[in-house]
């Protein structure tokens, strides 16, 4: 009998900012289209909002037991090195997991699925597959407009699922497609009919037949179906082709947030989740280079889980960003750079030894007098003794603005840097930079919670580390 | 157990001080010979006579060899220091301390920075090899946090607060209007200082001290010798220097309306000194105006103002040169300029000037105790250095 792997929680990240489709028309003074799509800020990468989505992921799930992780995305922001060991010092996992990252095609996140389960069925406790997309496009394409970026984190489990893996079917074909050679930024695509007709609408009609076939269940049992297509007329004919009552299908947030590569279908997932009842059954699909299917069923577990940040919390929680800053935030557009030095790289031992601190954000307490501190201390701050340090985590603890610096002489893409001291709350002080915020409204009090991000790259360094943001 | 000090054991004999500026013919080599030369003339010295030297430089050379190279110092010790914008107050407290210890007779402290040749705007620090964690925060920034904080704890709208920063550095640049030396020689409206671009809000650009060239340096000896030099020599009342355990940025109870490294340099200058009322004692100071902020929270650590009404003595006028207790005489760092390591002794500078009567228009009516002070680094994370001088022994 094999195992039967499920997903055991989960969390899902929409970046802060928004363009608004009719911004990019006001510039380029194309055709405007309506809604808007969520852009990564000038602090994140397809990792950083990986990282978002994993923390909410393992409230409810402890790192301790994940065996194994997948991180996913078209845009890895190293050619070689393992993202997902970013991650995984991030989400403070033990050492002894296996890791990859999986990329290629926005089809690279149910695989990762896919592989997750798999794990599981081989043995592992608890996989962890996080999966995050900044999607880039050229300025005035198609894809500019219907891209968006976004990350979702999924811990899979044969123990205590609320939705269980019943089937999966899978299918790879070679067709011209998108495709983005070495050293491209911006994908190329074919023209739309031929791959609507001749590759999305086959071969998604087919992937779900066989997972459906797989799992005895009818098109009509389906409570939810997820399709990630590039085109929104696939869906149509799916419907068409299975009699299935297009209400089924989850909205596909094209006019909020845009589709986020490889983390959409799991982001889509993620938001239906919240509302199934146990025993329904939700199916869910993409295409890309072939097809991928995997059909849930959701136990009576769902009921009892909540994200911490759900993704329809995440869509209402946004704030405007110009076309102008994007394009300078994505360097489409070059700036005349600062009269101030380039960021330093970090270096590789410094960086090893701080690894818990810089990418974990665990602090010290003193367990002579109990104060929390921060980064970790020698000697305590408050009672002077040497060696009573013990390590203290502050990355899930709010704090409050004790006093800010609006900096508008520090090197930044995007300028001015806002500074706060912050307090935390149950002990502890830090001055570090606030980011997805409007620097005039910062003010003494505010309160804010720490998130994952990267500060700069320098030398081909991507130097994460953590930022202060308002309450999401 | 504070420091035991030095009271009236050294006393300068000699200074000198090049004009700060954007000195684009001059290099560090210079600038140092330029006021090493005026500081032997003014000694009535030979350069060999010189026993040992202090240089006090932040970046614009290591070691000795930046001084004895373009001086061509015959075979003597040169040591250079550095303790950020303090450097050059540094270098002298090395040097009186040198000479009070019998070690040496006379000894030369000279302070010198070359800001202008980097190109950047503004202060650039180099850091040693680190993990990416450090923030990258600009001086004005980090002095910047002060100004929300202060307004906030003493109920000071913004606007308010704006006002009493502004008058800050339209006194500072009115005293430097009279000063040939200072960077920049002229008034400028309230109205200008106010409307300046922003740097760090509130902070605009003439909130900021000058991005400077410079040197200045002093010859000091035991004070039983002074007279052997000259007729009028200062003497050394007090030095105190302090590097914080950088609470600020750590601890809570900081709430970033003070310098606790000043006040304790202070409180041990003052004991030093036997200083016990300094609003009333301290004929004239010149202290560490980096910044706007910095000033009006200076003059509260120092005891200059009680607590949370610097700002009101700022608005009557009690730090203007006509004022009871004058403050940058000279223009200060805001209108003299602040090449790093010549600051500190540069601030003696106006000491020696005033105390011998030779400041000129800005001179002050028989100071007889004065004050510098120093500081490197950002509130709750810094070096302060505090010097108490006086133109009488006793």
């Amino acid at each position: 009998m094999p195992v039967m792997a499920g997903i055991v929680s989960y969390g899902s990240y929409v970046p802060y900012r928004r363009l608004k489709r009719s911004a990019i028309a006001a510039v380029l003074g194309t055709p405007a289209g309506k809604g808007e799509r969520a852009i990564a800020s000038f602090d994140e990468d397809s990792v950083s909002i990986a990282v978002e989505a994993v923390r909410d992921a393992l409230k409810a799930a402890p790192p301790g037991d994940v065996q194994a992780l997948i991180f996913a995305t078209t845009t890895p922001p190293y050619a070689e090195k393992l993202s997902a060991a970013v991650i995984g010092a991030a989400a403070m996992l033990p050492a002894e997991i296996r890791a990859s990252d999986m990329t290629g095609s926005v089809r690279a996140g149910l695989s990762a699925l896919l592989q997750g389960a798999d794990a599981i069925g081989g043995g592992a406790r608890r996989a962890l597959v996080a999966i995050g997309d900044c999607r880039l496009a050229a300025p005035e394409g198609k894809a500019e407009q219907t891209t968006g970026d976004g990350a979702v984190a999924f811990v899979l489990g044969s123990e205590g699922a609320i939705a269980e893996i019943e089937a999966s079917a899978s299918l790879t074909r070679e067709f011209l497609d998108s495709w983005r050679a070495q050293g491209e930024r911006f994908s190329h695509s074919w023209e739309e009919r031929f791959t609507l007709t001749q590759a999305h609408s086959p071969l998604l009609g087919t992937v779900i037949k066989h997972v459906l076939e797989k799992a005895k269940v009818a098109p009509s049992d389906l409570s939810k179906v997820i399709l990630d297509a590039p085109n929104v007329r696939a869906a149509d004919e799916i419907a068409r082709a299975l009699k299935i009552d297009p209400a089924k299908f989850s909205d596909s947030f094209a006019l909020t947030v845009g589709q986020t590569g490889a983390a959409h279908a799991g982001l889509m997932l993620a938001a239906a989740l919240p509302s199934a009842k146990p025993g329904d059954r939700i199916l869910v699909a993409t295409v890309a280079d072939g097809a991928d299917a995997i059909l849930f069923r959701v136990t009576p577990a769902n009921a009892g889980f909540k994200p911490v940040h759900s993704v329809g919390r995440m869509i209402e929680s946004k704030g405007d960003v110009s076309y102008a800053s994007y394009l300078k935030w994505r360097e489409i557009l070059p700036t005349e750079p600062p009269r101030r030095p380039d960021p330093e790289r970090p270096a590789g031992p410094p960086m090893m030894r701080s690894e818990k601190w810089k990418f974990g954000f665990i602090g010290s307490r003193c367990t002579n007098c109990g104060t929390p501190q921060l980064p970790p201390q020698l000697v305590c701050v408050k009672c002077h003794q040497r060696g009573k340090m013990e390590p203290y985590g502050f990355a899930d603890r709010t704090a409050k603005i004790a006093t800010y610096a609006i900096d508008r002489l520090a090197y930044s893409l995007n300028p001015p840097t806002v500074n706060v001291v912050i307090d935390f709350a149950g002990g502890g002080r830090f001055l570090c930079e606030m980011t997805d915020c409007e620097p005039d409204k910062v003010a003494i009090g505010d309160e804010v919670e720490m998130t994952f991000r990267r500060l700069f790259t320098a030398d081909g360094v991507n130097n994460y580390f953590w930022k202060a943001r308002p309450r999401r | 157990m504070a420091s035991k000090g030095i009271k009236d054991r050294v006393a300068i004999v000699g200074m000198g001080c090049t004009k700060f500026g954007e000195h684009w013919d001059k290099g560090t080599e210079d600038l140092l010979v330029d006021a090493a030369y005026q500081a032997y003339e003014s000694a009535g010295v030979e350069p060999n006579d010189i026993d040992a030297y202090w240089l006090g430089t932040m970046g614009s050379g290591i070691s000795g060899l930046t001084l004895s190279e373009p001086l061509k110092i015959q075979y003597k010790p040169v040591t250079r220091v550095e303790n950020m914008c303090a450097t050059g107050s540094e270098a002298l407290r090395q040097a009186c301390y040198a000479v009070a210890s019998g070690a040496f007779d006379i000894a030369m402290a000279i302070g010198v920075e070359k800001l202008k040749d980097s190109g950047y705007s503004g202060l650039v620090i180099n850091n040693p090899p680190n993990d990416g964690t450090q923030g990258s925060m600009t001086a004005p920034a980090s002095f910047s946090l002060l100004a929300p904080a202060y307004f906030k704890k003493y109920g000071l709208d913004p606007d308010k607060g704006k006002d009493v920063l502004t008058r800050i550095a339209w006194k500072n640049h009115k005293n430097g209007a009279k000063n040939p030396k200072a960077q920049f020689q002229k008034e400028v409206s309230l109205e200008a200082i106010k409307n300046s671009p922003k740097i760090a809000d509130p902070l605009g650009i003439m909130d900021c001290s000058g991005v400077s060239d410079g040197s200045a340096a002093a010859i000091v000896v035991r004070a039983e010798d002074a007279h052997k030099y000259c007729k009028n020599p200062i003497y050394i009342k007090a030095l105190s220097f302090i590097a914080g355990p950088a609470e600020g940025p750590l601890s809570q109870d900081y709430d970033f309306t003070t310098f606790r490294e000043v006040v304790a340099t202070a409180k041990d200058a003052y004991a030093q000194a036997g200083i016990t009322n300094p609003r009333e004692q301290i004929s004239m100071a010149e202290v560490h105006d980096c910044f706007t902020p910095t000033e009006l929270v200076l003059y509260e650590d120092l005891g200059f103002s009680p607590r949370g009404t610097a700002w009101q003595d700022v608005m009557d006028g009690f730090f203007d040169l006509e004022g009871k207790l004058p403050v940058n005489p000279d223009g200060g760092l805001k209108s003299f300029g602040h090449p790093i390591g010549a600051s500190g002794l540069r601030m003696m500078y106006e000491m020696w000037l005033q105390m011998r009567g030779e400041a000129g228009p800005r001179q002050i009516k028989n100071p007889k105790v004065g004050l510098t002070h120093n500081l490197g680094g950002a509130p709750g994370r810094c070096v302060s250095f505090v010097s108490v001088v006086g133109s009488q022994v006793g």
